[in-house]
């Protein structure tokens, strides 16, 4: 059987090791690289399933690396950085990271992000299904159930669940969403967000206080998974 | 390191009276005396001007003041007729107000355009600090998180029940738990050595030294760091004993030598010396690499200055602490150029010698 592969770009000899080691352990075939330009030219040759980069590089500027990366890969990137600030954070995921992880970081938490990554592959635009524990979503027959039963939205909140199920795993920013789903005029109204997140949780969450759903990446936006 | 920023000169008031009454009488003077020849017409146009230049030195009140005395002295000297404060005809009634008035335009509008510029000088300034402050968070949290990760993510996977470790790679992880472990406390160091320089609370402990042994003790130390470098030292067995503190030597001279196995290319050559000077002692660490950039020699003394073509990884810490041990002990350090390349590190300590050691040889 094929494994998947995942290319890890860091500088640091410690957390390549260490990852190296992890993601072998877990069946993961491992590829290293220690630049930005080395891993460019990896991705060119192995064409990796996933790739798990460092923005602090010793050649080129990360978020140049994730930029040109994005160029002509089209699959999951999985930011892993000391920088937790949010501007460093936002950019990052609108410049096509498809998840941040910020240093130290639980291997556990890094594990469940691939695969939740590589999930959110399947779920490609043409599908028209989705489940997630006990709650279903039936595009074709606009209907979202909860433990079988029917749940009634609204069409604001419906189209933001849809965003959300379409891009499973993958942590949305406040202006994308909020671009997807209100248009381009309303993309600095945050508060439309909150808003709409309460109900929507209030209405698909067990305990919408504890979401489990559409979880908050402080300062930053939400993940659905 | 403290820093410069720069600074206007300020003047004390008193003394800004002083040289403000000083200069308008030497102008009074001058005109005094060659009122004849120029016309008390002219005589104003000096005092203006005389008035626009201390503008331009000085605070507001001073200025004012000079504008005011110099008009009565222009009014009481020199308009007809002269030594009494009336003033004759209705022209040069008009030409006395108008010296007030443009003197006081001068003098506002130059004291509004330095508050502007002081301003602006500040805005720089506390953005200078910020952008600072930014590069230090920056390369501390790099530098203490990245051990942390590595730590507790080696942790976690030595602990995941559900993963198919092998014991080799186990055995992998505990040896970079340690390394992680042994980096972290060198920073916690090197933070430590910062904040005691800085609040000054540094006790020396002077003692007869072997400088030999104290460099041998730094290699050995350095031996885990090595990266193909090789470190050269001939021990001089003629030396005297130095009445040193031992520690902080020790310290700075690693500092400089970890600096160098970090910045250089591998298989680079790295030489330490030590001889008798007049006054104490002198330390040479010096090495093949590229050497600093000439524009930024000034700087790699200075706390959290990194070269600008450094790769990711290190605080900007390890040099300003050896200088810092290195002014504790009344001591030198300098950064010199080598030839044909590389750099060379020198460190002079005053200090007492004694010859018992090389007596105890004979």
């Amino acid at each position: 059987m094929n494994r998947t592969s995942v290319l890890v770009i860091d500088d640091e000899p410690q957390i390549l090791k260490l990852l190296s080691i992890t993601l072998e352990s877990n069946g993961y075939k491992v590829l290293l690289s220690d630049t930005g330009n080395d891993g460019m030219l990896m991705i060119g040759m192995h064409a990796p399933d996933i790739i798990i980069l460092d923005l602090g590089l010793p050649d080129i500027n990360g978020h140049d690396v994730l930029l040109k990366i994005r160029e002509d890969f089209s699959r999951p990137i999985i930011i892993l950085s000391v920088r937790d600030s949010e501007e460093d954070i936002v950019n990052a995921l609108d410049n096509g990271a498809t998840d941040y992880l910020t240093k130290p970081f639980r291997t556990g938490e890094l594990l469940a992000r691939i695969r939740s990554a590589l999930r959110s592959l399947d779920h490609s635009e043409g599908r028209s299904y989705f489940q997630f524990d006990n709650i279903e979503i039936d595009l074709d027959a606009r209907t979202v159930h909860k433990n079988d039963k029917n749940i009634k939205l609204t069409s604001t909140e419906y189209k933001l669940l849809v965003l959300f199920a379409k891009n499973q795993g993958k942590a949305l920013t406040h202006q994308y969403i909020l671009n997807e789903v209100w248009g381009f005029k309303y993309k600095t109204e945050t508060q439309y967000l909150r808003v709409f997140v309460g109900t929507l949780r209030k209405k698909i969450e067990d305990n919408p206080n504890k979401p489990q759903h559409i979880i908050t990446e402080s300062g930053v936006g939400y993940r659905f998974q | 390191m403290r820093l410069n920023f720069l600074r206007t000169y300020k003047y004390p008031v008193s003394k800004q009276y002083l040289i403000s009454s000083i200069l308008i009488i030497i102008t009074s003077v001058i005109s005094y005396f060659s009122v004849e020849l120029i016309g008390y017409q002219v005589v104003a146009l000096m005092f203006l001007m005389m008035v626009s230049l201390l503008a331009m030195l000085f605070d507001i009140l001073p200025v004012l003041l000079s504008a005011f005395v110099s008009a009565l002295i222009w009014n009481f000297f020199f308009i007809q007729p002269t030594l009494t404060f009336h003033i004759g005809t209705p022209k040069d009634v008009l030409m006395f107000l108008m010296y007030f008035v443009i003197a006081l335009i001068n003098v506002v509008l130059t004291y509004k355009i330095r508050q502007y510029e002081r301003r602006m000088r500040s805005q720089e300034e506390k953005e200078k600090s910020i952008r600072l402050y930014n590069t230090l968070l920056s390369s501390l949290s790099h530098e203490l998180r990245t051990p942390i990760s590595t730590i507790i993510g080696a942790i976690d996977t030595v602990q995941d029940t559900d993963s198919k470790i092998t014991e080799v790679n186990k055995k992998d992880l505990f040896k970079e738990i340690e390394i992680a472990g042994l980096r972290l406390n060198k920073q916690v160091e090197n933070l430590l050595s910062m904040s005691r320089l800085e609040a000054g609370i540094i006790k020396l402990k002077l003692d007869w030294s072997d400088v030999n042994e104290i460099i041998f003790s730094v290699i050995k130390e350095c031996e885990t760091d090595l990266n193909d470098h090789t470190v050269m030292f001939e021990p001089d067995e003629s030396l005297p004993l130095f009445k040193l503190d031992s520690v902080l030597v020790e310290q700075i001279i690693y500092n400089i030598l970890f600096n160098a196995i970090q910045h250089t290319p591998k298989e680079t050559e790295i030489r330490v010396s030590v001889n008798a000077a007049d006054q104490g002692c002198e330390f040479i660490i010096e090495d093949d690499g590229d050497g600093f950039p000439k524009e930024e020699k000034s700087n790699v003394f200075n706390k959290f200055y990194r070269l600008k073509s450094s790769r990711t990884g290190g605080t900007g810490l390890g040099l300003s602490i050896a200088r810092g041990f290195t002014e504790v002990m009344d001591g030198e350090i300098e950064l010199r150029d080598r030839m044909p390349k590389g750099a060379k590190f020198v460190i002079q300590l005053p200090c007492e010698k004694s010859m018992v050691k090389s007596l105890s040889n004979e």
